[in-house]
């Protein structure tokens, strides 16, 4: 049976390509960045530190341009998109989402580790209060099988979040594991929450993952355009969107105006082009955080030790988003056995 | 010195194993709120005085305590504070309520032996302020931020549900305490299994000209500090300079009192709450037996 399916995208590169840019987007960047989508009807563009609100530090790189100035920015380019903003508890607090919400957000996505849900509460009961749109981001969704994942969406969702995620931020999940994974949540949360999808490319599956999350009930899909985003990128929207067009599915963005977007506007900003390499693969393969990509680099540079191996020794250690700074210890004990 | 534990949790019971081998403090009582609470069973069974009645109970008493734990939330704390100050009790805080001053123990806690209400901060607070201070008492600090790393186990409903008070409390005492122009502090729960050890990353801002040693010797003169009273606390590398940067990286495992190891993020709270007390004991004890409100 062909589904007639009704979407609502956000793209993510001025928020998740933060961490392919290194932190370093400019105003500029963002307004021509967020004029080019927003032309294209692209209804919901993120901005933020690839860690979120707050997320300016040593630990996962300090921003060039003020986040709250780059918000700024782009509520006053957009002219229909609304502007998102994440925040990560324990990196951000309260007051950054009031005053992202004064500088023109409307939308503010709350992301923990996908069992740790219950550290959101205070934040989706601020977020509600202050009329702002609630969606709650499950990260590694990977690591945890549905019917916990579905625990975790009920605690966001009577806090008061209006559409749950699974988000694989290690691009690690395949196909099935994807439509099982939304359906529980569709399942649990019924008519209380919808249910969305944040793909990663690092097993090359990430459009494939978004219309399989889609199809298994989910109403609202992330994507970053040229895939602007960490590790091997995200669902490229473009691609997304001109797949949803195949399939009947209706976005809202017109399939050529995203198309020339991505390569006239979005790539030029992109310090090079989010590859499927050999680094993007070991997080994909062993279930790594996307956004340690850079910080492996960095290391392996800085101790003279394999950046894979940083990786997948992260992933032996089962670190969770927000660890980077284990990555500097893993390198220090790499190099320590390499000498002997 | 006659103590109370106020909260009959997994801290308040690790607590009452470290006082009860303490020389110079005399835990009598254990109140809490929950009739169910197996923290009052397990003290009244050590011969404790107990009471589900929580501070009510405990200040309606004859006999009161002359230093209380609390443990606790930041709420409940300061709705007691201002009885057990009333009634002539000083209060160890082990919320984030932060009604008196901030202590660290290696680092200031002379300075306020005599304070009616102490407070201890985070435990993120209590494993990386004195590196913090270790570096600024060497080269100035523009800048210090902390990232600490938690078992989830070890993370509790409190905590959970005022994550931001964790931040938020534990960036001021970075800057109040550590010395650092600015603070900044992150928390990550990780919920791996087996449950990994607490793990902490001090980042200090240095000048670029900074001579590594004299910093290095002071880190590790502090890390002999805390160990005199966390013994499970240790520098996991030597410090790694970087152009104007400084990081630091710890573990804190816990001593296993009552607590499972890698809880060290408890341990280290209540092992600095039993030094406080004690120091304020011995304090006590070697003051003249006077008023000394009269002789003041």
């Amino acid at each position: 049976m062909q589904q007639r399916l009704s979407l609502r995208l956000t793209d993510t590169s001025l928020r998740d390509g933060s961490h392919h840019k290194r932190h370093q987007f400019t105003a500029d960047d963002v307004r021509s960045i967020v004029a080019a989508l927003d032309g294209a009807g692209v209804p919901i563009i993120e901005v933020a530190h690839g860690d979120g609100l707050g997320g300016s530090s040593f630990n996962y790189g300090f921003s060039h341009t003020p986040e709250q100035e780059l918000i700024k920015v782009a509520a006053e380019t957009a002219t229909q998109a609304k502007i998102a903003v994440l925040m990560l508890p324990g990196v951000g607090v309260k007051d950054d989402i009031l005053v992202s919400q004064d500088n023109g957000a409307s939308i503010v996505r709350i992301a923990t580790h996908c069992t740790e849900a219950d550290v959101s509460v205070q934040h989706f009961a601020l977020a509600r209060e202050r009329g702002l749109e609630t969606v709650g981001f499950l990260m590694m969704a990977h690591s945890q099988p549905s019917e916990a994942l579905a625990r975790q969406a009920r605690i966001m969702a009577d806090a008061g979040c209006q559409c749950v995620y699974v988000v694989d931020s290690a691009g690690a999940l395949v196909l099935e594991q994807v439509s099982e994974r939304v359906e529980a949540l569709v399942a649990e949360l019924g008519s209380d929450a919808q249910v969305g999808f944040h793909g990663h490319e690092n097993l090359g599956l990430s459009v494939a993952n978004s219309v399989a999350a889609a199809r298994a009930g989910a109403a609202q899909i992330d994507g970053s355009v040229r895939g602007f985003g960490a590790g091997a990128g995200n669902t490229p929207l473009e691609a997304f969107v001109g797949v949803c067009d195949k399939l009947g599915f209706s976005t809202g963005v017109d399939f050529f105006k995203i198309v020339d977007a991505a390569e006239d506007v979005v790539r030029p900003v992109m310090p090079e082009e989010c590859l499927l390499d050999r680094m993007a693969l070991m997080m994909g393969y062993a279930g790594v955080y996307s956004s340690f990509l850079k910080h492996a680099y960095t290391q392996a540079e800085r101790y003279g030790v394999s950046g894979a191996q940083i990786l997948v020794r992260a992933g032996e250690r089962k670190l969770v988003g927000g660890q980077e700074d284990q990555l500097i210890d893993i390198a220090l004990e790499l190099s320590r056995e390499n000498v002997r | 010195m006659k103590a109370a534990i106020v909260g009959s949790g997994n801290i308040g019971t690790d607590l009452l194993h470290k006082l009860r081998r303490s020389s110079v403090l005399e835990p009598r009582w254990m109140v809490g709120v929950d009739p169910a609470s197996e923290g009052l069973r397990r003290a009244a069974d050590l011969g404790l005085e107990v009471s589900v009645d929580g501070a009510d109970w405990l200040l309606r008493q004859d006999e009161l305590p002359d230093v209380v734990f609390e443990a606790t939330s930041a709420a409940v704390h300061r709705a007691n504070a201002p009885r057990y100050a009333e009634a002539g009790i000083r209060a160890i805080d082990l919320t984030p309520a932060a009604v008196g001053p901030y202590v660290v123990p290696p680092v200031n806690l002379g300075e306020h032996r005599d304070a009616p209400n102490i407070n201890l901060i985070t435990c993120g607070g209590q494993a990386t302020i004195p590196m913090v201070h270790a570096v600024s008492r060497v080269v100035p600090v523009s800048y210090a931020e902390i990232v600490a790393s938690v078992a989830s186990v070890s993370a509790g409903p409190g905590t959970r549900a005022n994550i931001d008070e964790f931040t938020r409390t534990t960036s001021r005492g970075i800057e109040v305490i550590g010395g650092a122009a600015k603070g900044k502090a992150i928390i990550v729960l990780n919920p791996a299994d087996p449950p990994m050890i607490m793990r902490d990353t001090i980042f200090c801002a240095i000048p670029e000209d900074a001579d590594p040693g004299p910093v290095t010797d002071s880190i590790a003169r502090m890390e002999t500090d805390i160990r005199s009273y966390v013994p499970g606390f240790r520098l996991l590398r030597e410090p790694q300079y970087d152009p104007g940067r400084v990081a630091i990286f710890v573990e804190v495992a816990g001593a296993g009192d009552f607590l499972p190891e890698y809880a060290g993020n408890l341990d280290i709270m209540t092992a600095a709450a039993t030094k406080v007390g004690e120091e304020i004991a011995r304090a006590a004890a070697s003051e003249p037996a006077v008023d000394r409100h009269v002789t003041a």
